[in-house]
């Protein structure tokens, strides 16, 4: 049992689940993972199946879901996790130069977290800001036409 | 301002609220229709106006709605907002400053298919384009204009935003509804199409954000008019964006049929830094690339980008300048399409994997002439066989940038290196 599940996020369960007409219950799945993330800033095995009893639905449908998509974390991050693209655009716009920027100053590598707990690093597929490129993201928040004098503000930014 | 169906408004901090919304005619045209029109007459106009879909496989709207039962107790609607082809960034500029637009187009659409609960389907990463489109529909809410009895009209609809989780996959129609009812994004075979059977086995109709949200200019302004835009078989106007070596980058209103050319060289100001032209990607990074001999006279429709070869899929224009490694360049869209493959058939799954693992080994210096000819002969052996397009649309451009530079390929894996500095961006 973990304290991600406090009374205000079963009463935000209980928001969610009317607005789905009765048969669509097994819908609930992202949106509760979502929740919990949200709330916890990650997602255990344990969360899932609490997820599941609520839901009436068996544990391992919830778990899988958790665990196939991307943007769900099982393990706790950095404050701030930074997802660089590097599709296309981005790539044609310098995302490799934001990329190595940015393993040069926090000096980590790709899905590392700074010993501080304060930064983690990845990279993401487009994130729609092909106009905009290069762009990443912090958290929930979009960065766009990044270089170097903009990444080094952002990162003075979050403490 | 450039276009009539969206970018008709100047942008402020204020512009995609609900009282400059209706101060700029919206709302009227769903109020009207649904105190004289039909449920039918509305499906009629849509089809009328030859409105065909947004999201990148330009399927005709009014026609995917008639293949809806009318007998069906229970029918849903899917707004598509999952954005994922790269290139891509016009479904989140409208949700960014004209979300009521979309908002009203789902309820143009939930009326003719006689829709109770309609659902958009945000992918999970969007911040700003959800917090517009969550506060327009709590303004809508309010106003009367979503939920029961709407405008007084004795029509009831629900309108449930739905975050995704990070899946290119789940672009796909049946992936999406896959999604919706909690499962993993795997594509489901069709036929059954989802306008028979979809979501929870009800009838269900998926349209991009785009297409909906054309759907009120038709109903206000008439089909005809519609039909009157842009190139006569695939009409109206459409929203391109420009990306990659251009000066200024940006979306676009434009005509249907409008030229390729102009949009590069006068919109978006032309090749970076005064560049030359190498190449395009047209439609979005499956379709295939065209070089820049190839983009003289091509016009921005389908019958125009279909002759040169390549297709206008999302309206995503990716341009390449002179000096760009092209076999890097297909290596960061085939690493794409080998991580974002759901697995589930095995031509896609495996062939989109050997490619990657054939072009990173290129990429290394360490490819062979062997593994160029792999390469080149993998796509067939995808192409056709799958679930869904996601197959098709890795293959498209290891094809097309094959053939088109070959040269450079060859080069790089003769000489372990690239033919230019190997760089990406300029
Ligand atoms: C791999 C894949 C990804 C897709 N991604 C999207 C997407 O992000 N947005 C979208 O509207 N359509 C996407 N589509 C197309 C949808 O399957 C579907 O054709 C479209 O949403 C229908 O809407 P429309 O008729 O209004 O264009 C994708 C298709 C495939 C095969
Ligand atoms: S083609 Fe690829 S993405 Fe589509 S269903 Fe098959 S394995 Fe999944
Ligand atoms: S390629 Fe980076 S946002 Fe689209």
């Amino acid at each position: 049992m973990t304290d991600a599940f406090t009374p205000a996020l079963l009463a935000r369960f209980d928001v969610l689940r009317d607005q789905y007409p009765p048969e669509m219950r097994t819908s609930l799945v992202l949106p509760l993972l979502h929740c919990v993330q949200d709330a916890n800033g990650y997602v255990t095995e344990a969360d899932a199946a609490r997820i599941a009893d609520y839901i009436g639905m068996p544990a391992i449908q919830v778990v899988e879901a958790l665990t196939w998509y991307t943007m769900f974390d099982r393990e706790p991050q950095g404050r701030y996790v930074i997802k660089v693209c590097r599709n296309i655009a981005c790539s044609l716009r310098g995302s490799e130069d934001v990329l190595a920027h940015l393993q040069q100053k926090l000096d980590i590598g790709i899905g590392e977290t700074t010993a501080d707990g304060r930064f983690t690093l990845k990279t993401v597929e487009c994130l729609a800001s092909c106009g905009t490129a290069p762009a990443m993201q912090v958290n929930r928040t979009y960065h766009e036409q990044l270089d170097a004098t903009k990444l080094d503000q952002i990162l003075e930014s979050l403490t | 301002m450039s276009g009539p169906v969206f970018m008709n408004f100047p942008i402020t901090t204020t512009s995609h609220s609900l009282s400059e919304y209706r101060a700029r005619g919206g709302y009227a045209a769903l109020a009207q229709a649904l105190r004289e029109m039909t449920p039918a007459q509305v499906g009629a106009q849509a089809k009328a106006s030859g409105l065909q879909g947004r999201g990148g496989a330009g399927f005709q709207t009014g026609l995917k709605w008639e293949f809806v039962s009318k007998e069906a107790p229970v029918v849903y609607l899917c707004c598509n907002i999952d954005e994922g082809e790269p290139g891509t960034f016009k479904d989140r500029w409208i949700l960014e400053h004209s979300p009521h637009q979309l908002l009203e187009g789902m309820l143009f659409a939930s009326y003719a298919l006689r829709v109770r609960h309609a659902f958009a389907y945000i992918r999970g990463e969007f911040d700003l384009p959800l917090r517009r489109l969550e506060g327009a529909l709590a303004e809508a809410r309010a106003a009367g204009i979503v939920g029961e009895n709407i405008l007084g009209s004795g029509f009831s609809c629900d309108i449930v935003v739905h975050r995704g989780a990070g899946a290119y996959v789940c672009g796909e129609e049946s992936s999406l509804i896959n999604s919706l009812e909690g499962k993993k994004g795997f594509p489901r075979n069709k036929p059954p199409f989802p306008a028979v059977r979809g979501l929870y086995q009800r009838p269900t109709v998926v349209n991009n954000v785009e297409t909906l949200a054309t759907v009120p200019w038709i109903m206000a302004n008439g089909a005809a008019p519609y039909a009157a835009l842009g190139a006569r078989k695939t009409p109206g106007t459409r929203l391109f964006g420009v990306s990659g070596h251009v000066a200024s980058p940006g979306l676009f209103e434009k005509p249907t049929g409008y030229p390729l050319a102009q949009l590069i060289y006068q919109d978006a100001g032309g090749v970076l830094g005064g560049r030359k032209l190498k190449a395009v990607i047209p439609g979005g990074s499956s379709t295939p690339i065209l070089k820049a001999a190839e983009i003289e006279g091509v016009t921005l429709d389908q019958e125009s980008m279909g002759k040169a070869g390549s297709m206008v899929g999302s309206g995503a224009v990716i341009v390449i300048a002179e000096g760009t490694c092209m076999v890097r360049l297909l290596q960061v869209l085939s690493r794409f399409y080998a991580h974002e493959s759901c697995g589930q058939c095995t031509p896609c799954r495996e062939g989109t994997d050997w490619m990657n693992r054939i072009l990173e080994r290129i990429v290394a210096g360490k490819g062979s002439a062997a593994d160029l000819a792999t390469l080149t002969r993998l796509p067939t052996g995808i192409m056709g066989n799958t679930v869904c397009a996601l197959g098709d649309a890795a293959s498209m451009p290891v094809v097309s940038f094959i053939k088109k530079f070959g040269d450079e390929f060859a080069y790089y894996v003769a000489h372990g290196r690239s033919l230019h500095d190997g760089r990406l961006a300029p």
